[in-house]
């Protein structure tokens, strides 16, 4: 049983709406720039990828704007908008037929921090009735369902930047296993003063203060990422689903979907020194990154030549960034497929960013263009993939390869394929 | 129909339990918990909970350095963390698995939880805002691994490492409902292929000042602070809120053949899982049970089972007004007539809720159920609420011969799940 994309949504930080995002995407426009949301002026890290713009009043009753995190207002709009354009009223389908997979990472992280600093400086008598329910991983998941009445299969799944992408293969899952149309695709939005502070620990994030050179995965100068907040979703459906229904649009098939997970190094310990300050454990030398590449595409049924174009993951840190080019040119050969990252327009949007490299990918694949990396102007050694960098390239799509891994070790591929 | 499609080739055992859980670590210390009937709730010690409404919950006494784990483990891991790990490592070694000689590839990993790394996460904002004085946080307090506890992935790493898998790994959060999900997650992956083992299970260690504060202000906890051992009554005419629990349970799933080829012991088998959304309320309950009973209806049409055929329902039981009730129609609605002549009980009321761990906690109880052929009780069921007029197996543990079990959960967000488990060969059917 094929499943379909139908419907895409997006609020990333380069564009809210799909349509708004797409072109800003083509142009090579940023939304990496200060952050606004506080005064980041104390921290080593002053950029992130924000969205700013978002009329919540469109998408969001006022109330539970209030009893929501940020994670949860941008899902819900992403989700809106993926209905919306696949022209599917939930009222008019059967509750039981509709499930929501989605991912995220840290939660109600912005909303949580308000109610410690209640708690810890006033007392518990301070702390929201609303806590209880806008903090915990799965309120976004139970929020879309209530909002939109879908009584299916409906759960959070949770592994990092890898998140949107794992969601969609188990909404895919869904689909087979008899519900015919699942909302999915991952949010994120961990953008407050902890958030950012427990960020900058990991040193993972750039310290350049310079947007257009913070973010450039596989540069020479790669220093790192710069995080983002955003959402995007899709509508996953049966193909059987979506013609019955006679759907407007048919983005493409999730055609294949593997996940793979980083072992520990020899000793047993996982990889990375685990003493303070050391480089984060869990990516680079032991990578099975590529072996989910290779399983994703043989769920696909699809050879390496067939592929297009690959959507990296583009971590921006040299031994990441290397160990996923030594992936892709292992699959693909030195320069042997175009490779793209627009991510580095938005920052790593974590959950919310394997989604919209799918949803890019479908774009890519509806306009026979592949969008750019920025910024990038000379490939690190070792990293021998043809990037696309600078201007678009007009290429027909049928095939593209979405990789997209999480911190701590997680892997996670998707091929979407061209149906017509 | 959801689950109809799966065909039986790939059937799914349990052939490895580890658990933390009030009461003791360990499945021995944890079912003699339950058969004995003996409640773990208690005042909270791990932090002064004097300035809360509910001041009670189900402790582990849990200590992580005679537990194995290594001082770098220790200082890593959040709680939540360290109960999977332990538990993982007992499912591991009871399994009898050569991790060694398995294709690890083939190895996957599925943790539930609700509420992460929470006690990390607020013991590092209150160092980083000095108590919550500064909203503009000092980000040279932040330990190394404070991202790492904001997510629930960072648990599922553990676990993983521990165990050696390198196949799909990930965490499920669907609140409190999350310990059903994670293993019904497991089951999927190794029914449709992705998967020959699944270490699967859930933990969460929410015991610290946030958690209660979110409770209390939704008085969704018991204010019985003065019998702290009684406080969690589940089907009780007088009963007034759920008691926190925390622990862990984790499994080692295995696809049949796979376990029979390594002559690996047969715990039980999973042989129906569906989850559905209430769709309704992020704390309500619908009174008619609907989501629920389809959930039920569902899951044993995957397990092809008839309702009479179910010798006991964990029920989720938590002990506040709108959920025992919610529950007790929901299995009406499903089972019909065969509700009035199954026991239910809630073991809730002797380990408490502890949120996402507590569906795999309950699990665990189904397995040995079934191996002992002994129902735990509802503890604290000394006047049954008129309204709940089912069979909760008060106070006492009863012996019965119990082949199939029937668990479900719900919880926040309106998840609604149920489970099938039975003893091993029943999926054969």
């Amino acid at each position: 049983m094929k499943a379909v994309i139908t419907g895409l949504g997006v609020a990333a930080p380069n564009g809210i709406g799909t349509e708004a995002y797409w072109a800003a995407t083509l142009a090579g426009q940023s939304g990496i720039g200060p952050i606004t949301f506080f005064d980041a002026t104390p921290y080593p890290v002053r950029l992130a990828g924000e969205v700013t713009g978002l009329s919540l009043a469109g998408y969001i009753p006022r109330k539970l704007r209030a009893q929501a995190d940020h994670v949860t207002h941008l899902a819900l709009a992403a989700t809106m908008m993926a209905l919306d354009d696949a022209g599917v009223d939930p009222a008019q389908q059967s509750a039981f037929d509709m499930g929501v997979i989605a991912a995220n990472s840290s939660g109600g992280i912005m909303y949580g921090e308000r109610g410690l600093q209640r708690l810890w400086s006033q007392g518990p008598a301070y702390v929201s009735a609303y806590m209880s329910i806008a903090c915990f991983y799965a309120a976004t998941a139970g929020q879309i369902s209530i909002r939109h009445g879908m009584r299916g299969p409906c759960l959070i799944l949770t592994s990092e930047q890898a998140g949107g992408v794992d969601a969609a293969g188990h909404a895919r899952r869904q689909v087979r296993r008899g519900t015919p149309l699942v909302v999915t695709g991952g949010t994120d939005a961990s953008l407050s003063p902890g958030g950012l502070a427990s960020q900058i620990a990991t040193r993972m994030l750039s310290p350049c203060p310079d947007p257009a050179r913070a973010y450039v995965p596989f540069d020479a100068a790669a220093s790192g990422y710069v995080l983002g907040i955003g959402g995007a979703m899709l509508l996953l459906e049966s193909e059987t689903n979506a013609r019955q229904r006679g759907a407007t649009r048919i983005y493409g098939e999730l055609a294949g979907y593997a996940a793979t997970f980083d072992p520990a190094n020899g000793d047993g310990e996982p990889e990375g020194p685990a003493e303070p300050h050391d480089p984060p454990r869990g990516a680079g030398r032991f990578s099975r990154l590529g072996r989910a590449a290779e399983l994703a595409l043989a769920d696909a049924q699809v050879a390496p030549e067939q592929v297009d174009v690959v959507f990296a993951d583009a971590w921006g840190r040299a031994e990441l960034d290397r160990a996923e080019a030594e992936a892709i040119t292992g699959i693909f050969g030195p320069f042997g497929v175009p490779v793209t990252a627009p991510k580095s327009m938005t920052g790593r949007l974590y959950a919310a960013g394997g989604a919209l490299d799918l949803i890019t990918a479908l774009l890519a694949m509806r306009d026979s263009v592949l969008p750019p990396t920025i910024n990038v102007t000379s490939l690190a050694p070792g990293c021998d993939i043809d990037l696309v960098t600078g201007a678009p390239r007009e290429k027909p799509v049928q095939t593209a390869l979405v990789l997209a891994r999480g911190l701590g070790g997680f892997n996670a591929a998707a091929v979407l394929t061209s149906v017509n | 129909m959801a689950g109809s499609l799966a065909a039986r080739d790939r059937r799914v055992v349990i052939t490895g339990v580890g658990i933390v859980a009030p009461g003791g670590i360990g499945t021995k210390a944890f079912w003699d918990t339950l058969v004995e009937g003996r409640t773990s709730t208690r005042r909270i010690t791990l932090f002064d909970a004097s300035p809360f409404r509910c001041q009670i919950a189900a402790e582990c006494d849990f200590d992580p350095q005679l537990e194995g784990l290594s001082p770098k483990e220790i200082r890593r891991m959040d709680r939540a963390a360290q109960f999977a790990v332990v538990a993982a490592r007992e499912a591991l070694s009871d399994s009898g698995l050569d991790t060694a000689g398995t294709d690890r590839s083939r190895m996957a990993v599925s943790i539930g939880n609700a509420v992460g790394n929470t006690m990390r996460i607020e013991q590092e904002y209150v160092a980083i805002s000095d108590g919550g004085r500064d909203w503009l946080v000092d980000w040279r307090y932040a330990a190394p691994y404070s991202y790492q506890y904001l997510l629930p992935s960072s648990i599922v790493s553990e676990v993983a490492w521990a165990s050696g898998a390198e196949g799909p790994a990930v965490a499920v959060s669907s609140g409190c409902t999350s310990g059903l999900d994670s293993v019904g997650h497991a089951v999927q992956l190794i029914e449709d292929g992705s998967a020959d083992i699944v270490v699967a299970g859930a933990t969460d260690a929410p015991l610290c000042p946030m958690s209660m504060a979110c409770f209390d202000a939704i008085r969704a906890t018991t204010p019985r602070n003065d019998a702290p051992e009684s406080g969690c009554r589940p089907f009780h005419r007088e009963r007034d809120g759920l008691v926190l629990g925390e622990g862990a349970a984790v499994f080692v799933c295995e696809e049949y053949e796979h376990a029979v080829r390594r002559g690996a012991q047969l715990r039980a088998e999973i042989i129906g899982y569906a989850n559905r959304a209430n769709a309704y309320h992020m704390t309500g309950l619908r009174p008619d049970g609907r989501e629920l009973a389809e959930a039920i209806r569902a899951a044993l049409d995957q397990a092809r089972l008839d309702p009479s055929e179910i010798d006991y329902v964990n029920a989720h039981g938590s002990g506040t007004k709108q959920n025992d009730l919610h529950e007790t129609v929901a299995v009406k609605r499903s089972l019909g007539q065969h509700a009035y002549n199954v026991p239910m009980s809630s073991i809730k009321s002797m380990v408490g809720h502890s949120l996402g761990a507590i569906g795999s906690i309950e699990i665990a109880a189904c397995v040995m159920a079934i191996e002992h052929g002994v129902i735990p009780p509802t503890a604290n069921l000394t006047d049954q609420d008129p309204a709940c007029d089912l069979d909760y197996v008060p106070v006492t543990a009863r012996e019965q011969d119990t082949g199939v079990v029937l668990s479900i959960g719900s919880g926040f967000g309106g998840f609604q799940t149920a489970i099938v488990i039975a003893e091993p060969g029943r999926g054969a059917r």
